[in-house]
């Protein structure tokens, strides 16, 4: 009988070390900068997002520190600048897409029960391309003028309109590095996503038929696939700028005929996607995590299936919303207002899925759980906001002003950094072995939500009384010096809510509870292994004959293998 | 007791996967064609927008010769799997060394090409849109045309030491899915440069 089963509940027969090698600190180096073990490469992933998270939010606390009343010189105009644009791109490709994949590949191959991912080196040169693009982009600070004037850091804003990145607008290397980073990042991507689209369906154990796939891989393999017809095109456009800016072609150079406008068409292309790249992973967490907490298995997964794969086409076909005021035809208009509308379908569906889960549930408030009802709130309020601007008559009106700016930061920072907290509380004990303080984690938890609200609700009011995004000052007769010293407010308690996070991570790390193999009661692979798991994962590689193998392996008498 | 035996109906049925390679190149290749569709996409929207000449028409030869020697790389390079599949590596090495024969005339031809568009035509990427758009897609699938070249000369070089075998069908035929696509992209190009763009 031995050899038919996996150990459960005990952690395998062998005993786990908690520091992976032991020796000098040299040799601990080493092991890291060498392994091609998904684990070691997916904690790396999000050890360096979190320190990317820390330096993006500091920026974007030097922003809200200028904004807080009008005239401030606390910043001079070109240093906003370029702060503004790096948080915006640090946030997105240094903080979202690494912690994201972080996860993905921590968790992807261990919950289709597979013992690496498909190709381990793959992961770990896409990995070590990745982390060059983000210190390439810091690099930037001091070259040119030094720390103190940013040197050359980039001040394009995130989306590099043209013709302000050629040569006769954009002098020396601001833009180089930020088209460089980008383009080393790209190709870091899209390799992680052959990666994940090759091990979703090509390593799952035995019994793992595509419809027993966990959700969280489905989705990973969703949004692996936007990033190859998404990530590939913004790749390509920095290939075009670069040729511009070095070989001196001209296809963003309105002056020899080339055009702006299609430069934002690339970018746009790849920027709606991104957004679903980055929130598809958060909708991954809350379908693990929600039944989880609910003790009730997810309602609707073949509809959950379904509406994530549509999401992923039609977001496809929706990047012109951003457009709307550079000048398109009335027919562009409505296709991209109504194109942008039917992706509330798919989400609708997801939304109400996750409320039928929940519905009738003996749910545990637990951090994880908290950070997932919030996220539920937030995105349904995000996803109103969004159906708000996707109608292009009202789009003129609010376009880059700070409507905008507080409606994507609610799906940016409400959906899926809330998210991302919650997988972190949700999987810490699986990747330390330790659980995370549950005290700690309510404060950050309440002062979160309340910092969130505190500055992106009150931030949609200055963008409805015509306050422009990135503008580095304003005038005190405009209406907007109180709303903007409450945004600032908010900002600050935000900031304090994620140092106790940090001190939380650190703290636990040493301290906390151990965490055994299955804290939560949970039923997916991941947990039928030792907290952390050993290099190979499974002792023996494990089997399965339903969507919930480990609840089948607790609940013999119940099996949901039975019913299926 | 923490492990609970496992035993299921299918226990013994064949459990069989996609193979990882075949997956990965076919996720490589939508994400190059992506890129490429980008590329073809301004080469489109450029055309005829050129402040001054020289222009596609006044330019471009049709590379009929160069073209044909790279689409029938395609046939020899299947004679090639098929012939590594049935174990007979002569053969293999034959038809695979032809494929990389017919696509170095082709790199060639596109030598030839881009030197009379310089030294005749005084067209480079900085002349205008055309020589942009131009020298950009093509060199694009040019660049292509040589990874390919380089990991098919890895093959043959390897094939000569006497390393590859039978059993490796499969990455040579993964190899040759690559080099498939990069023919597929070269009609796409050719009709767009030398069909459409003239």
């Amino acid at each position: 009988m031995a050899d038919q089963s996996y150990p459960v509940g005990q952690g395998v027969e062998v005993t786990v070390e908690r520091s992976p090698a032991r020796g000098t600190w040299l040799e601990v180096v080493h092991d890291w900068i060498t392994t091609v073990d998904h684990k070691k490469l997916g904690i790396m992933y999000i050890a360096y997002a979190l320190v990317f998270l820390l330096v993006a939010g500091f920026e974007a606390m030097l922003i809200r520190i200028q904004l807080i009343k009008p005239h401030n010189d606390f910043l001079s105009p070109y240093t906003f600048n370029r702060m503004f644009t790096m948080h915006g791109t640090t946030m997105v490709f240094l903080v979202g897409m690494p912690i994201l994949f972080g996860f993905g590949n921590y968790l992807v191959p261990l919950m289709i029960g597979a013992r690496d991912m498909a190709f381990p080196r793959l992961n770990a040169f896409s990995f070590w391309i990745s982390s060059f693009a983000g210190l390439l982009l810091y690099y930037s600070f001091i070259g040119g003028v030094g720390l103190s004037g940013t040197g050359s850091a980039p001040d394009i804003a995130w989306f590099a309109y043209a013709p302000l990145t050629e040569k006769a607008f954009s002098p020396g290397h601001t833009t180089d590095y930020w088209a460089i980073a980008i383009l080393a990042n790209g190709i870091g991507s899209i390799g992680t996503a052959i990666n994940i689209i090759a091990t979703v369906f090509c390593m799952r154990c035995k019994g793992m038929t595509l419809s027993r796939i966990p959700l969280l891989p489905w989705l990973y393999a969703t949004m692996s696939f936007l990033v190859l017809v998404a990530v590939s095109p913004l790749t390509a456009c920095q290939a075009m700028l670069l040729l511009d800016r070095y070989l001196g072609a001209h296809f963003f150079d309105t002056q020899a005929g080339g055009s702006a406008i299609l430069w934002a068409h690339f970018f746009w292309i790849f920027g709606h996607p991104e957004v679903y790249v980055l929130v598809l992973p958060a909708f991954a967490f809350a379908n693990e995590i929600i039944p989880v907490f609910s003790r009730k298995a997810i309602f609707g997964y073949p509809a959950m299936v379904a509406a994530s794969v549509g999401i992923g086409f039609i977001s496809l076909g929706v990047w012109a919303h951003h457009m709307f005021t550079i000048g398109m035809t009335s027919f562009g208009n409505a296709f991209f207002t109504l194109s942008t509308m039917l992706v509330s379908i798919p989400t609708g569906i997801k939304t109400f899925n996750w409320l039928a889960t929940i519905w009738g549930g003996k749910i545990r408030f637990e951090t994880p759980m908290l950070f997932s009802i919030a996220f539920l709130f937030q995105w349904v309020i995000a996803g109103l906001t969004g159906i708000m601007l996707s109608v292009s008559a009202w789009n003129w009106q609010l376009h880059n002003s700070y409507f905008v700016v507080a409606h994507f930061h609610y799906v940016l920072v409400g959906a899926i950094v809330f998210m991302i907290f919650a997988a972190i509380y949700y999987w810490y004990p699986k990747i330390t072995g330790r659980m995370l303080d549950e005290t700690l984690g309510n404060w950050h938890f309440w002062l979160m939500v309340i910092g969130f609200h505190v500055t992106f609700d009150v931030m949609h009011f200055p963008g409805l009384l015509g306050m422009p995004r990135q503008i580095y000052t304003y005038e005190p007769d405009r209406g907007w010096n109180t709303l903007n010293f409450i945004v600032s407010i908010g900002g600050f308690i935000q900031a304090i809510a994620i140092l106790i996070f940090v001190y939380n991570m650190v703290h636990s790390y040493f301290r906390g509870d151990d965490a055994g193999p299955d804290p939560w009661d949970a039923w997916t692979l991941e947990w039928a292994t030792a907290s952390p798991p050993p290099v190979y994962n499974f002792a023996i590689e494990p089997e399965v004959a339903s969507r919930r193998p480990l609840w089948d392996r607790k609940h013999p008498e119940d099996p949901d293998s039975a019913f299926e | 007791m923490a492990t609970v035996p496992l035993q299921h109906d299918q226990h013994d049925a064949e459990w069989t996967l996609p193979s990882r390679g075949t997956v990965a190149m076919a996720a490589l290749i939508t994400a190059e064609s992506s890129i490429f569709t980008i590329f073809v996409v301004a080469y489109l929207y450029y055309l005829g927008r050129d402040v001054h000449g020289p222009t596609p028409k006044d330019a471009l030869e049709v590379p009929w010769f160069y073209s044909i020697c790279l689409i029938s790389s395609s046939f020899f390079i299947v004679l090639a799997e098929r012939a590594i599949e049935h174990g007979k590596i002569a053969a293999f090495r034959l038809w695979w060394a032809i494929t990389i024969l017919l696509g170095i005339i082709f790199l060639y031809g596109t030598g030839v090409e881009w030197h009379s568009l310089i030294v005749d035509h005084h067209l480079t990427i900085a002349t205008n849109l055309f020589g942009t758009t131009y020298y950009s897609l093509v060199g694009l699938h040019a660049s292509h045309v040589v990874v390919g070249l380089v990991m098919m000369l890895f093959v043959l070089v390897f094939s000569l030491m006497g390393a590859v075998h039978p059993h490796h069908a499969y990455r040579v035929k993964t190899l040759a899915l690559y080099w498939h696509f990069v023919d597929a992209v070269w009609i796409v190009v050719f009709t767009v440069v030398y069909v459409v763009g003239r």
